[in-house]
């Protein structure tokens, strides 16, 4: 039974990670802008739609050039 | 009617056929054709019309080639990468964002940017040796963004945004979950073997959790109570540091002496709920700013003329805080002057309607004193400095005492007045029930004196204002009543006294009633003032043409515009004269009560035919608001105008409603001040700087605003200016919502009779403390959020029934 030692001591562990985490999401300011991310998001999938339905000169360097 | 296809604005005047798709104007068209030439027409399929159209900017932003303002402004800059944040009040959709994160197509040197859509904020890196800050300025205003840059953004104020309630709630969080598990199994058995094994780890693994809730999270208790002590204030935190202290000792000595396993969940739980409520609480419109002083008002830079070595005059963009008493100044259409200074060159026709509240715009003559924060209205002017930015007339407004105070401090809370009865209620009870078992029973004196201190900790009472004025803030949001924390809400309940401005608060900005007084004009006459009309810029002149019919427009054979003064016009051995009466001649035939006025007098061929008379239009509702507020309140009206409207507004208002006139920024705030003094809770309803003061000074004060992305002055709330007349209503709303508190004051006092009848008789188990805790604390949120929501529906059917 002596296991739940080490049981504990994994739990608190992984808690601790998790907690670390979350701290560190907070102070690199994720939280500050909750609303712009949401909309970002969605943006990219259209920019490729747009790309294919306007010319297909410019489609073609959208998709070697993916980067934003 | 068409509506433009880049901002939505009906095409009123002119129509402009572009690609198939109207433009109102060829600022809105231009932007189309930017955004089209660099495949950025999706901007149009994220949203339909999102465009705002660009504004004129010829050399506003010349000040951004003087290198210590640029500086002043950038963010970073390592000579090459330059990162720099700007306000743009006009972000307002996803088509917005998308655009301004997609600058780097219309401009190469950008090399990233990204938008904070709460803040209407963007923050762009760019490469500053393809691209100076001016340029990307400028490109940002022609595609209608343009940056909103005043003398506040010359402090570099570090963006410190705290963020220590939430790693104290989240360290709380943590604890709380970790510790509930480990007291878990000692609430079912008592003695079982391997529990008995694991106890003594358990419950220091327990005291381990507890430690960084009780000396970090909690901390803000036992300081807030200190203060509290300090200033002879029983705040509610006193009890509630007072509880943390006794759970933390008690649940310690009962580990150590091996008495139980002490209270670590009721404990990590407490300071958990608490710190949700104060979360809650702070719900905060980023956008909006409610610290705006002058600075956010004023430019940050004028144009400085002075003379080189070789003796010509040269222009240079100078730093506001840089110029001092005998600089000359060149200042343009539309800016704003930032000093006080004396007019040398010039027509000067400075509107004041924002800093004193007169409503008409002034003209003045070279060797008049010009005050500070007035706006050119027409052609360029030269000034000599008289005082600095810090010293001018305006800006001393804000020396004055009430704006170095924090108003929060001064006002008692509910809360307070209630934790004042509770705390000593709470104290007698714990050393009479102590002083029984001392004589009875001993041994459980201790018990039952941590006991009483422990379930009567007020976390149910320190959660009912917080979530009801959080709730009611967000009720108050979505009627588009922006307030600033929520203590304004409890001062908004005990509101006696409403203290109105008159400019731009009463009335509207724009002065669409126009009326005719004199010699009825001939077809011919009518025709001829259009005609003439049409070719000025003159504020007046562009509304008074708005509502002339305009058939048949001639070209004039002559025509002459005075800037500030009026426009002389002749066509066909006719002649006309329209501007001020001092340009049209005439002073016999006008009375005096029409030189206060805004007026625009008629002359043709020489003899006076009569004037335009421009009534500020009242907004909608005045004499409802009114006589609604004037049944159990006091209601003022403050005024920085003349007498002028007197007439009519004692037409309007109900009698006995109290009007005063010309009142100077200082005289309005001593108003307020002697208000307050005669036992008054004043609620002080403005618009402009003038009432800045004012504002400050009195209990709550509310802004009213046409649009709540431009400037307004430091204040407890912003309020749109469609609801004005929902006024009284919010009034009452912040009544019953601090009856609401009041209730749950009481729902909570019988939970804590409840926990007191354990803790008295010696009774009192961990488990019961860590179910009735949350309990109470639930229950509170469930009743508050319930009630609130409730009188937010009925607040929402009463208004919907009046419009």
């Amino acid at each position: 039974m002596n296991i739940i030692y080490m049981l504990l001591a994994i739990s608190v562990f992984v808690a601790l990670i998790f907690f670390a985490l979350f701290i560190y999401s907070v102070k690199r300011g994720q939280y500050d802008d909750t609303y712009t991310p949401s909309v970002r998001m969605l943006f990219e999938d259209e920019l490729v739609k747009e790309g294919t339905s306007s010319k297909s000169e410019t489609s073609k360097e959208k998709i070697t050039n993916p980067k934003k | 009617m068409v509506n433009c296809f880049h901002c939505g604005d009906p095409c009123s005047d002119i129509e402009i056929k572009h690609e198939e798709k109207s433009f109102c104007c060829h600022g809105c068209k231009t932007v189309y054709d930017i955004l089209h030439d660099n495949d950025l027409s999706y901007y149009y399929d994220l949203q339909k019309t999102p465009g705002i159209s660009p504004r004129e900017i010829a050399g506003k932003y010349d000040f951004l080639d003087n290198e210590v303002i640029v500086e002043k402004l950038l963010e970073f800059n390592d000579g090459n990468t330059q990162i720099v944040s700007f306000l743009i009040p006009s972000i307002h959709c996803s088509s917005c964002i998308w655009i301004l994160e997609n600058l780097n197509k219309l401009n190469p040197a950008v090399k990233t940017s990204q938008v904070n859509f709460p803040e209407k904020t963007v923050r762009i890196t760019f490469t500053s040796e393809e691209n100076s800050l001016k340029n990307l300025v400028i490109l940002l205003s022609r595609i209608g963004y343009e940056p909103y840059i005043s003398l506040d953004d010359s402090d570099k104020k570090e963006k410190n945004i705290n963020r220590s309630l939430i790693y104290k709630l989240g360290v709380a969080g943590f604890a709380f979950g970790n510790v509930m598990f480990l007291s878990f199994p000692e609430y079912f058995e008592h003695s079982e073997f391997w529990l008995d094994q694991f106890k003594p780890f358990f419950r220091w693994l327990m005291f381990a959790f507890s430690l960084p809730v009780v000396f970090y999270s909690g901390s803000g208790y036992f300081t807030s109570a200190y203060k509290g002590l300090r200033s002879k204030i029983l705040n509610i935190d006193i009890p509630i540091a007072l509880g943390i202290a006794v759970l933390f000792i008690r649940s310690t000595l009962d580990i150590v002496m091996n008495w139980g396993s002490g209270f670590f969940d009721s404990l990590t739980g407490l300071v958990f709920f608490l710190l949700i409520g104060k979360f809650f609480q702070q719900k905060t419109y980023s956008y909006l700013s409610f610290e705006r002083d002058y600075k956010s008002y004023f430019p940050i830079a004028v144009t400085k003329l002075f003379k080189n070595s070789e003796g010509k005059i040269v222009e240079e963009q100078a730093e506001v805080y840089t110029i001092k008493k005998g600089d000359r100044l060149l200042i343009r259409n539309n800016e704003i002057l930032p000093v006080d200074a004396i007019l040398i060159k010039g027509n000067a026709l400075i509107d004041y309607s924002f800093v004193t509240g007169e409503a008409e715009p002034v003209s003045k003559q070279s060797g008049d004193k010009l005050f500070a924060g007035g706006k050119q209205q027409a052609g360029i002017l030269e000034v000599e400095v008289l005082k600095a930015v810090a010293q001018s007339y305006l800006t001393q407004l804000w020396s004055n005492d009430v704006f170095s105070k924090d108003k929060t401090g001064i006002f008692e809370s509910i809360t307070d007045s209630i934790s004042k009865r509770f705390t000593v209620a709470i104290l007698s009870v714990a050393f009479i029930s102590t002083i029984f078992w001392l004589v009875f029973d001993p041994s459980k004196a201790f018990n039952v004196f941590t006991s009483v201190l422990i379930v009567a900790c007020p976390c149910a009472i320190a959660l009912a204002a917080p979530f009801t004025l959080g709730n009611v803030l967000r009720i108050f949001g979505r009627e588009k009543l922006y307030l600033k924390e929520t203590s304004v809400i409890e001062q908004m309940a005990k509101v006696d006294t409403v203290v109105f401005d008159k400019t731009g608060t009463l009335t509207t900005n724009q002065k669409n009633l126009i009326t005719y007084e004199g010699v009825a004009l001939s077809n011919e006459e009518k025709q001829l003032l259009t005609s003439t009309l049409r070719a000025s810029s003159h504020p007046l002149s562009r509304s008074l043409y708005t509502i002339l019919d305009k058939n048949n427009i001639q070209t004039l054979d002559d025509f002459e515009e005075e800037v500030g003064k009026g426009i002389s016009a002749t066509f066909n051995d006719n002649s006309i004269k329209v501007g001020s009466y001092e340009f049209v001649g005439f002073y016999d035939e006008i009375t005096s009560e029409l030189k206060n006025r805004t007026t625009v007098h008629i002359s043709t061929n020489q003899v006076y035919k009569g004037c335009y008379i421009f009534n500020s239009e009242y907004r909608k509702g005045v004499s409802e608001i009114f006589e609604q507020l004037g049944n159990d309140k006091e209601v003022v009206v403050l005024s920085g105008d003349n007498e002028g409207e007197r007439e009519r507004l004692e037409t309007l208002l109900p009698k006995g409603t109290k009007l005063y006139f010309n009142q100077k920024p200082d005289d309005k705030l001593n108003f307020i001040k002697t208000l307050q003094q005669n036992g008054k809770q004043v609620l002080m309803i403005g618009d402009g700087l003038n009432d800045a003061g004012a504002l400050k000074q009195s209990n709550v004060g509310f802004v009213i605003s046409e649009n709540t992305n431009v400037f307004s002055p430091a204040c407890d709330g912003i309020l749109d200016a469609s609801q004005f007349k929902k006024i009284g209503d919010y009034l009452n709303f912040s009544k019953s919502s601090v009856k609401i508190i009041k209730w749950a004051f009481l729902l909570s006092l019988i939970y804590n009779l409840i926990g007191l009848s354990f803790a008295v008789t010696g009774h009192l188990r961990p488990v019961v403390a860590a179910i009735l805790m949350p309990l109470s604390s639930i229950s509170i949120v469930v009743f508050t959020t319930i009630a609130t929501q409730y009188i937010g529906k009925k607040l929402r059917m009463d208004i919907n029934k009046q419009s």
